[in-house]
């Protein structure tokens, strides 16, 4: 969370990215390019390739042609966890919580990489050992209360609402101090006050400096929070600019609305 | 309470060799402590990192012929006619060289599995056991194979100047046994209570999240790998210089089968489970023993396993915590109201 002083610089840039599923294209010659500080969402009917996209981006899955970079430095042959190490975390859509252990367990999980004891330091209970755990439940109590959960945190994570569940997500993400999130649905299933309040955690770490990449359904909810939309379909940018511009745009109605509406419209 | 219970039970069975003069429950005790430790490791694996070890047998197996070995000296032709001689080292370096070595086939599975999970991971390590028991059986010149090893000397610590003690007797086994469940169980209570363990429970609760917050799975897998096979020799030592005899059965699936009854009845990925489970799968044999016959001792050990499982699918250890425990959680209804309101 240090990007105050380079805003405005690119943090991802994706570069000719495609991937391919044996003979489906899932992504095609993507480009784009999000900067320091910015919320940009990436939109697109259901099977547009959102979700591969991110997998991408998160070192999950390995793109068939192109590269992500993040502050110059190349994803390519980078693990997941190590991209997690350079400040890129994410959500995901569905299962986002380790569901048996407590919601506090949970953050302590996420924190895992600044834990500072050695093995050593564990198997004979060393000084360093106890400083680093104590240090550890501050930050989890700091991160739970951000994301405004703290109450939670001794239940399982497992047994929380549902929108407590996705916000332990964000927890979890916040937890490895990225300066870059990508979100993965995060408000879809919630309701109303549940979003609101999601998207006032948004601004809320707007304003600490974290880069967010966004992708989400709920179109109030995008088109509040964004300062650029990129849209796909069918593994294409078929758009990309501000979220006035996109609402206008003839080609992003065609792709959310389809031909089929057309039709159906026509018979 | 809770802080004190492990010293209560530490102190209970400290006292058991002061009225129990029984040799034959004594036995029952000691092999059963053997057990207990191997059951422990098992759960290091299985119940934090939520992998099934079903070759466990065999770091079991390694512990107790590298210790056997060690301590009895060998002398074997290698390929190209390369001899290694080896004396007889102290027993107790074949303690450490048990451990040792069995880490190092922990290290080993575990690299070769480290993209490996579940079913897979089991099969890699059953068909690992299998490998290890047709090597002992078949290189007789090294391990007599089925002759069995024979003649190997009891447990010893011995510091220069300080004297040596044998653990001869089965009182002084009770003790040994119990000072290795007692240091295996602190050892592995450090790991799991630490950001180590939590990392372990990451890639059993689920692995890509794991992964997202920039865990480095594979490590931790590796390294529960290689403390769990660790322990899991230093059982298979105690088991060789407590019987002083082994052959290749100790690689029996059996023997992973106990351990994992163990451990699964006593509620695995806790502390205690595989101590309650293992004294209780442990004693049944001996307790059946004195009323029923042979067969249908089995038949009540498997009634009973059946009946743990069915009644308490989690172990009886996480249903004693369940049933005393609801006092420390904090209202879940209440709290969640409080949330509600605070949204609106």
């Amino acid at each position: 969370m240090d990007a105050r002083s380079t805003q405005g610089q690119p943090a991802l840039s994706i570069e000719h990215i495609a991937v391919h599923f044996g003979g489906l294209v899932a992504i095609s010659d993507m480009n784009f390019v999000v900067n320091e500080g910015e919320v940009v969402s990436l939109i697109g009917p259901n099977g547009a390739g959102k979700t591969t996209a991110f997998n991408v981006f998160t070192g999950f899955l390995r793109p068939s042609q192109g590269e992500v970079r993040y502050r110059g430095t190349s994803l390519k042959n980078l693990k997941p966890h190590e991209v997690t190490s350079l400040g890129l975390a994410r959500t995901f859509q569905r299962t986002s919580v380790f569901q048996s252990v407590s919601v506090f367990e949970n953050v302590m999980i996420g924190l895992h990489r600044r834990g500072r004891s050695r093995l050593w330091d564990t198997l004979l209970a060393l000084p360093r050992e106890r400083e680093s755990e104590r240090e550890l439940r501050a930050r989890a109590a700091e991160i739970l209360a951000l994301v405004g959960i703290e109450r939670r945190s001794r239940e399982l994570a497992g047994s929380l609402a549902y929108g407590d569940q996705r916000l332990l997500g964000v927890a979890l993400a916040l937890a490895s101090d990225p300066s870059m999130l990508l979100l993965d649905e995060p408000v879809s299933g919630m309701n109303a006050t549940e979003t609101a309040r999601f998207m006032r955690l948004l601004d809320g770490l707007r304003g600490l400096g974290v880069t967010i990449l966004l992708v989400e359904h709920d179109m109030p909810m995008v088109m509040g929070v964004s300062d650029r939309i990129v849209v796909l379909n069918y593994g294409r940018i078929i758009a990309e600019g501000p979220p006035a511009a996109i609402q206008g745009n003839p080609e992003v109605i065609r792709a959310y609305l389809g031909q089929g509406a057309k039709k159906r419209a026509g018979d | 309470m809770r802080r004190l219970l492990p010293w209560i039970a530490l102190l209970a069975l400290a006292s058991v060799p002061l009225w129990l003069k029984d040799p034959y429950l004594l036995n029952a005790f000691v092999t059963t402590g053997i057990f207990i430790v191997a059951a422990m490791s098992l759960n290091l694996l299985l119940g934090y990192t939520g992998q099934l070890s079903l070759g466990h047998v065999a770091f079991f197996g390694i512990g107790a012929y590298t210790s056997a070995l060690v301590s009895l000296g060998f002398d074997v032709e290698l390929v190209g006619g390369f001899r290694v001689i080896h004396d007889p080292w102290p027993v107790w370096l074949g303690f450490v060289m048990a451990i040792l070595v069995s880490g190092l086939c922990g290290y080993l599975v575990g690299k070769l599995s480290f993209r490996v999970r579940g079913a897979y991971f089991v099969i890699v390590t059953i068909s690992f056991a299998e490998v290890v028991r047709l090597v002992a059986l078949n290189w007789v010149e090294l391990t007599q194979g089925p002759l069995a090893l024979t003649s190997i000397p009891p447990m010893a610590l011995g510091l220069p100047g300080l004297g040596h003690f044998e653990f001869f007797s089965k009182q002084s086994n009770f003790y040994l046994v119990l000072g290795v469940v007692a240091l295996s169980y602190v050892i592995i209570g450090r790991l799991v209570n630490s950001r180590i363990g939590r990392a372990m429970v990451a890639l059993k609760e689920n692995e890509s999240l794991a992964v997202s917050v920039g865990i480095d799975v594979t490590r931790y897998l590796v390294l529960a790998a290689v403390v769990s096979a660790g322990i899991a020799g230093a059982a298979g030592s105690l088991y060789a210089h407590y019987l002083k005899i082994i052959d290749p059965d100790v690689f029996l699936f059996l023997y992973t089968v106990t351990m994992v009854i163990m451990v699964i009845t006593g509620g695995k990925g806790t502390l205690a489970g595989p101590i309650v489970g293992g004294l209780i799968f442990g004693f049944i044999p001996v307790i059946a023993r004195s009323f029923a016959a042979p067969e249908i001792q089995w038949i009540l050990y498997g009634l009973f396993m059946i009946l743990i499982v069915f009644v308490l699918p989690q172990g009886i250890v996480p249903a004693i915590e369940k049933w005393f425990g609801p006092g420390e959680e904090p209202g879940v209804g209440g709290a969640a109201d409080a949330t509600m309101q605070d949204a609106q």
